[in-house]
């Protein structure tokens, strides 16, 4: 059986493109990631702030328990309305270089869409170290990384 | 194991990947090898020794000759470590479709 998402991490790029095709028309893709509301119920995360728009930004905050345990940001400098969104994304208190992500999002049929991710790394290292997190658990590996990183330090 | 050496550093290099698209079709020397790439024998030698390092290939004494062999279950860990950063995304990506065909209903 064909994937529906994929994924394509060529060697020695620091970039990695995620393409995944949709059943649902364009314009409801789009909207899945330009309203507030609807990005929070399918990322799971709670939206701080999400101005959908050029030059407008961002920030995710994902809590387990009453302890916030992943924090994420961006600004947004391009938004072409069922098109494509260009932002940066940074991961807060982790050791990850701000990323650039390019979203482009296409009609496919009246009823379906294809969504293209190009995520560009400070480098490969740090692409690979991305791809190599446990990820398992979804978004909450930030949270292991981080006690990783503060147990390491104590 | 040297620590060092990891897989995805292993394939980063051109040679080193026609090198195990040779060795998946058939067991080679390391002659055999360097006969076709107009590099010089030690740099072949050192790319099979990196190979060799992380596992992706292996030495087999044939003989009076050595083989290399291609090794599928590390090449297999490769595509392990990207399986669960795609399977994070579908799910992601299901969620969302689902989202949005309840929204597009209401």
């Amino acid at each position: 059986m064909e994937q529906k998402t994929k994924l394509h991490a060529e060697d020695g790029k620091q970039e990695l493109t995620i393409t995944r095709e949709f059943d649902l028309p364009v314009d409801l893709l789009f909207k899945a990631y330009s309203e507030a509301e609807l990005v929070e119920q399918w990322m799971g995360t709670k939206v701080l702030k999400l101005e959908s728009k050029k030059h407008g930004s961002y920030q995710f905050e994902t809590s387990q328990e009453g302890n916030v345990v992943f924090r994420a940001n961006g600004v947004i400098h391009e938004f072409i309305i069922n098109q494509k969104i260009t932002r940066t994304f940074e991961m807060e208190n982790t050791t990850f270089p701000v990323q650039l992500e390019y979203l482009e999002f296409e009609k496919l049929t009246e009823t379906t869409s294809k969504l293209t991710m190009q995520l560009v790394f400070k480098s490969t290292e740090f692409r690979n170290q991305l791809l190599k997190m446990p990820f398992a658990q979804g978004i909450n590996w930030a949270h292991n990384r981080l006690q990783e990183i503060i147990s390491s330090l104590t | 194991m040297n620590l060092r050496r990891d897989v995805f550093q292993a394939i980063a290099d051109p040679t080193r990947r026609s090198i195990l698209l040779m060795l998946m079709t058939q067991s080679m020397t390391a002659g055999a090898i360097a006969s076709n790439f107009d590099t010089a024998r030690p740099t072949v030698s050192k790319h099979l020794q990196i190979l060799t390092e992380c596992e992706l290939v292996r030495q087999k004494q044939q003989g009076r000759e050595m083989y290399y062999h291609f090794n599928p279950d590390k090449m297999k860990e490769i595509a392990d470590f990207i399986e669960p950063f795609r399977k994070m995304w579908d799910e992601k990506f299901n969620k969302l479709e689902a989202v949005m065909k309840n929204y597009k209903s209401k």
